[in-house]
């Protein structure tokens, strides 16, 4: 015969007696949610499945609710698989209420998928990535083709195209940028020069420091500079105002209705772009190269007039249309890329930021790629 | 019978966004124990009043105490808390959308339940066999369950701490009626075993019929309260249109036979 003590407390306590055949335990204090950790632990300490007769005593409940409703009803349902005879005795009506609710709806759910070994999950997740790479891949291509057959329609019937939405989007996109695009530019001139003079000025060669920044800036740097924060600024708007469409099912509505997003969503937004990038990407080339002439004179002493007579001789015009014959191509890229992600987004919030981080990235590397390959073109063609 | 304490004491509330008022001078309160509709016409208010007795909407004016706590004024621990002893059900679930179903429920239970280990799975269990969802919904993202599912997911989780003050938000609207009869069902069972005060915003005039045991009306940004029979012969025109309409009479019928043997009714 055991008798362990019972504390007195506000948690929940448990008292056992064993009384030869006859297994007593009694329940008592709070019974609820924050005070059952305890008893939950002694009760599956006790051997009740093996008891012949199992008594539970309720009498000194002060309270009771769902989680301590199931720790009776756990015990009991134990005892009675072993084959012992269960008497519940001490309740209140209200208390077999509760404790009859629990038992009316108590079925185990099945277990959550155990998580993979951390080196399976690795091979795992490499292959799906891989296959998904392939999907994205294929998908884009399609989407580039619906983009491209949709522009076309609205070439042929330009009527189509909305106005109110494209000069929003034009806006959004290519005046509400003009201040970070010039700001960032003009640092990007700044900084050109310098390094330019620094370097040059070892061999006295300081006045060819605006043969770099004037070739620097307008064949490579203002686009460039433009596409990748047009990039971060717009691909991810497009991404993350599509998908919320998405998760609200307003795209699928606009299906219902006979609205094409083609044309509703993207048509606009890919245009906006194309239209308002190259204009960005010229503003940029000439804050540039303001911020070149400003560190020239700063650094080198070199005038306003000279540096213009310079940009004049050494720079020709092709420099400036080798720059901005990318810009579209960046433009239609990263619009792209931001409604096609967007509408890959599926039901969750959590989607929307996958998707969104998914455009900026995707739409940054293919614009440096693209970067790349136009530079080996540029230089096969000899211009 | 003496009548139980308030849980819920809303004294002169007014709200307003900007310059719309929408709540002007109510005053009720919320029995221990009963369950309380809330009903009036579309942007009559009452999802705003819910927020604000839950706390999540500042009042402009008057107060509410929730469980004898001023709602508007507690800050902090106490606020955290009165929090806990409520519980609540959005209109659209609004489930954690990056947790399972079962992990939804799992996280009011571990942050303050302090349960871990085998018993949190049990008691998981539990909740969800009571709201009845099916045993697969566990494992489930909110994104891959119907609405209705969703508002038993939703229910199962502000029922986690068992809570003595439980608000739902339309909780039968988009149900088919079974399932929304189920929830009624569901709730007067809860309330009965539990012990929960229910306050409840519903346009189902099949929910007021059978389970509330008053309702209270928005019109015209005040607030009338009274019994199912003693609003249906109010003289308010808006509050006769809404108990007199095809639909109420309808309600009104298979709801008085269900309500004849409801137990344990709070008297009035
Ligand atoms: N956050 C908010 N800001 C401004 N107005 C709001 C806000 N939430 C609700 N409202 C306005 O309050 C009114 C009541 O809204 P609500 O309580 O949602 O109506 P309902 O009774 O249909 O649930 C509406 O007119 C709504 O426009
Ligand atoms: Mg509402």
């Amino acid at each position: 015969m055991t008798a362990l003590a019972a504390p007195e407390t506000e948690n929940g306590w448990l008292e056992s007696r064993q009384d030869g055949d006859h297994l007593l335990v009694r329940l008592g204090g709070s019974l609820t949610t924050r005070h059952v950790g305890a008893v939950d632990a002694r009760l599956r300490a006790l051997d009740v499945a093996n008891a012949p007769r199992l008594e539970i005593n309720l009498n000194a409940l002060t309270g009771l609710d769902t989680a301590g409703a199931w720790l009776v009803h756990r015990t009991r349902e134990l005892a009675r698989k072993g084959g012992g005879e269960v008497r519940l005795t001490g309740a209140t009506a209200s208390q077999l209420a509760l404790i009859g609710v629990i038992a009316g709806h108590a079925r185990p759910c099945p277990p959550a998928p155990p998580p993979a070994s951390s080196l399976l999950r690795l091979v795992a997740n490499l292959g799906v990535a891989t296959i998904g790479l392939g999907a994205i891949a294929r998908d884009l291509v399609s989407f580039l083709g619906q983009t491209v057959v949709a522009l076309g329609k609205a070439v042929l019937a330009p009527r189509r195209v909305r106005l109110t939405p494209l000069l929003y989007h034009m806006e959004e996109v290519g005046l509400n940028a003009v201040p970070i695009v010039g700001l960032l530019s003009f640092l990007i001139g700044i900084v050109l020069a310098y390094q330019g003079a620094d370097q040059l000025a070892r061999f006295g060669a300081e006045i060819f420091t605006v043969n770099l920044v004037g070739v620097g800036v307008l064949r490579e740097m203002g686009v460039l500079l433009t596409a990748i924060i047009v990039a971060g600024r717009t691909g991810s708007a497009f991404a993350a105002q599509i998908g919320t469409m998405k998760v609200n099912e307003e795209v699928d509505a606009m299906g219902t209705m006979g609205l094409d997003p083609m044309e509703f969503l993207v048509l606009p937004r890919v245009l906006a772009l194309l239209l308002t990038l190259p204009l960005l990407g010229f503003f940029a080339d000439i804050m540039g190269l303001a911020g070149g002439a400003v560190m020239t004179g700063l650094a080198l002493d070199i005038s306003l007039s000279q540096y213009i007579r310079q940009l004049q001789t050494a720079v020709p015009l092709s420099a400036l249309w080798v720059g901005l014959i990318k810009a579209p191509v960046f433009a239609f890229v990263i619009g792209l890329v931001g409604c096609f992600e967007g509408l890959k987004v599926d039901g969750s919030a959590a989607s929307v930021g996958r998707h969104t981080t998914r455009a900026v990235v995707g739409s940054i590397f293919l614009v440096i790629v693209l970067d790349a390959l136009f530079s080996v073109l540029f230089s096969i063609i000899g211009f | 019978m003496a009548k139980p304490a308030p849980v819920i004491i809303v004294t002169g509330l007014r709200t307003q966004f900007g310059r719309q008022v929408i709540h002007d001078g109510l005053d009720f309160s919320v029995r221990r124990g009963e369950v309380m509709g809330i009903v009036g016409g579309s942007g009559s208010g009452k999802s705003v009043l819910l927020r604000t007795m839950v706390g999540l909407i500042k009042p402009s004016g008057g107060n509410i105490s929730v469980l004898g706590r001023d709602i508007g004024s507690v800050r902090g621990e106490k606020r955290a808390q009165i929090q806990q002893r409520m519980g609540m059900l959005f209109q659209d679930g609004a489930l954690f959308s990056s947790l399972t179903v079962a992990q939804n429920i799992q996280l009011p239970l571990k942050e303050h339940g302090r349960i871990s280990g085998a018993l949190l799975v049990e008691l998981t269990d539990v909740k969800i066999g009571i709201v009845g969802l099916p045993l697969d919904a566990a494992n489930k993202y909110p994104s891959q369950l119907s609405g209705g599912m969703r508002k038993r997911a939703g229910l199962a989780r502000a029922l986690a701490l068992d809570p003595e003050i439980l608000f739902l938000d339309e909780p039968t609207a988009g149900l088919d009626p079974i399932g929304a009869a189920q929830f009624d069902e569901l709730i007067g069972e809860l309330r009965r075993a539990l012990g929960l005060s229910v306050v409840m915003v519903t346009h189902d005039l099949d929910s007021l019929a059978s389970i509330c045991d008053r309702i209270a009306v928005l019109v015209d940004k005040r607030v009338i309260v009274g019994t199912m029979d003693s609003l249906m012969h109010h003289k308010n025109e808006w509050v006769h249109a809404y108990f007199h309409g095809p639909r109420a009479r309808a309600a009104k019928l298979g709801g008085q036979s269900a309500k004849s043997n409801a137990p344990a009714r709070v008297a009035e």
